[in-house]
């Protein structure tokens, strides 16, 4: 009797496939997962299987013995989200072998992300891997498979310029700002106005090791639950001043009509500490700083279109990338399949 | 094969490995992301560069019995080697993007066109410092200050460039590489700080052999010498109070950098014991 080799597949939806609402349903907290992955270990045809389970995709990686193991597996998945049938045909994809390697390949190389070229997914991959290898899911192909994964995203982080340039307009304002000090550690962070956009401005400083963050507002309460919020001090628009010469980086977001950071106050702060630039993010509209402080020396103004045609110009760089990284993660996937093809013969593979 | 390593072919040698280590450079500028191995190729082929450097102006030194100092080529040459010197430190210290590529082509620049200038080598002084090692230490501390003050003006330019940059939204390309300005200032403070220091050793230890013998030193020397160390000292001094920062600071760090160097010749013109030796023409 001739025995079948086994099928390498990759079972799963994203953002690609399902909405927003259909993702919601998809996603797996802890409980969901651990019964998810109990459910999968009962399943006979399964024999080795890791699970990728973000905010933006549900997939599961694992080897078969036939193609009797998915109809199992997309009613697992059925019996875990709560999701029917004809839900999970609409947005379910699955790919086999050598597709399943490449597909694997552009998702822990930002390629398959909704922010193209993000490096948060790497980390996420190796997370699912290791929990995977931790609980003894995984066998050699799946090893073997993660493995050549995590080489291949480091040589495409590497050598092309897929990561390169923020593309967002709050990673693209940290990124000015590093080109402005260097380290963020020791920067002091003024926000103006406790509105949303500003607080996640200061979120992503934040990440980037920034500490000292004041908020000020136009009422001390709303500054102080801002301040609260993001854990800074907090001041009222009268202290201004004075919190103007302390800063080295100032987000301003008010819906004030009128312009809160005038040419004569900025002028005026910057004389206090002459050696230290300072960097305005304009996040309003209309415009809280006085475009006419760009003038003033050493001080750097950007204002919300300024973020986002750099965002745009960067995201056109990052896709400029795209080819030459499907390119060499082709050559990859085809340099790795006939081993993986090899050991899915192997008796012990199913 | 000895032969063929001429004094003058090692000079060569080291100009044209700083010129391949700025065209290295140059290559990783094409891209965002260089290749791996880039930079360490860049770095080889400075260390490499250097050592040859090294080798000739060792030579010249044992053939001159003294610093080799005694001509506006020798001069030259140990500019360029200077400013690779601090650069190892420098570069090293506070990994500063770019500045590798800058100190190339700055390297490359003085030294080939020290080379191509046969003039600049045909007349070599001989007994330039009396046979006094305190006069070849301040000769030597002198030129080796001009050679920070060289990488100095690369940081400026290098600040005015990213300042520019800032300013005007053009963040691709040469500007994506350079430093943050923060870092490019507390270097160029650093630098001057550390020009300063050498140079006013250097004169110190010349004023201290002067006072012993004033009509050694002519006038417009003694001007020229001292103008250079107090222009450095009130940026210095300006720096340090605050009130010359930024744009402005590297502006005139430029201006005076290209002054010193325009110095060097009356400096060189005017000096002490000066005994010229026509050397055969190449």
């Amino acid at each position: 009797m001739a025995s079948h080799p086994a099928i390498l597949f990759q079972l799963g939806a994203s953002h690609h496939t399902a909405s927003l609402a259909v993702r919601e349903k998809l996603a797996l907290d802890a409980a969901r997962a651990s019964a998810l992955a109990s459910r999968l270990g009962q399943i006979a045809e399964v024999g080795e299987f890791a699970l990728v389970n973000t905010c933006n995709r549900v997939e599961l990686y694992g080897v078969a013995s036939s193609n009797a193991a998915f109809p199992a597996l997309h009613a697992a998945l059925s019996a875990v989200t709560g999701c029917t049938t004809a839900e999970l045909d609409s947005v379910v994809i699955l790919r086999q072998n050598e597709a399943a390697i490449g597909h694997l390949f552009a998702v822990a190389a930002g390629l398959d992300s909704q922010i193209l070229g993000e490096t948060e997914i790497l980390g996420q991959v190796k997370q699912a891997y290791e929990a995977a290898l931790a609980q003894h899911w995984t066998g050699p192909v799946l090893n073997r498979v993660f493995q050549k994964t995590f080489q291949a995203a480091k040589h495409i982080r590497t050598n092309t310029g897929i990561g390169a340039g923020q593309i967002s307009i709050a990673t693209v304002a940290v990124d000015l700002a590093g080109r402005i000090f260097g380290e963020l550690a020791q920067t002091k962070i003024l926000v103006v106005g406790a509105g949303d956009i500003g607080l996640k401005t200061v979120q992503a400083f934040q990440s980037r090791g920034a500490t000292a963050i004041t908020v000020a507002s136009r009422t001390l309460a709303k500054a102080e639950e801002a301040a609260a919020h993001a854990g800074g001090w907090a001041l009222s628009l009268a202290d201004l001043p004075a919190a103007i010469a302390e800063a080295d980086i100032i987000a301003s977001s008010t819906s004030s009509p009128d312009f809160i950071l005038t040419r004569e106050l900025i002028e005026a702060g910057i004389k206090q500490r002459p050696a230290r630039p300072l960097f305005l993010i304009d996040l309003a509209l209309p415009r809280d700083v006085d475009p006419a402080t760009a003038e003033l020396a050493n001080v750097f103004l950007y204002n919300l279109d300024d973020l986002a045609e750099i965002a745009e110009e960067n995201l056109a760089q990052r896709e400029a990338e795209v080819a030459k990284c499907q390119a060499i993660l082709a050559d990859r996937t085809a340099a790795l399949w006939p081993q993986v093809a090899h050991s899915l013969n192997a008796p012990h593979a199913s | 094969m000895a032969s063929l390593l001429t004094d003058r072919a090692l000079l060569w040698l080291g100009a044209l490995l700083y010129l391949a280590g700025f065209l290295v450079g140059l290559i990783g500028l094409t891209r965002r992301h260089s290749p791996a191995g880039l930079r360490t190729m860049l770095n080889i082929l400075l260390i490499g560069g250097w050592g040859f450097q090294w080798l000739g102006l060792y030579q010249r030194g044992l053939a001159g019995r003294g610093c080799p100092l005694g001509n506006t080529f020798e001069i030259v040459q140990f500019v360029a080697w200077s400013a690779m010197l601090v650069y190892f430190f420098v570069g090293s210290t506070f990994r500063v993007s770019l500045l590798g590529l800058f100190t190339a082509g700055y390297a490359a620049t003085l030294a080939l066109v020290s080379l191509l200038i046969p003039q600049w080598d045909l007349v070599r002084g001989q007994k330039l410092f009396g046979n006094n090692p305190w006069i070849e230490a301040h000769a030597a501390l002198a030129v080796f200050s001009y050679g920070v003050f060289g990488l100095l003006t690369l940081t400026s330019l290098m600040q005015l460039l990213q300042n520019w940059s800032l300013k005007n939204k053009r963040l691709n390309g040469l500007f994506w590489f350079l430093p943050s300005v923060v870092q490019l200032e507390q270097i160029n403070y650093r630098l001057v700080l550390l020009g300063v220091t050498l140079l006013s050793i250097s004169l110190s230890v010349g004023a201290a052999w002067w006072v012993r013998n004033i009509e050694s030193v002519h006038l417009p020397k003694l001007m020229v010498t001292v103008g250079v160390w107090l222009a450095y000292l009130i940026v210095l001094l300006l720096r340090w109070r605050g009130r010359l920062v930024s744009v402005r600071f590297a502006w005139v760090c430029l201006i005076l950098f290209g002054l010193a160097l325009l110095s060097l010749g009356p400096v060189n013109a005017d000096r002490h014991g000066y005994q010229p030796v026509i050397l055969t023409p190449r």
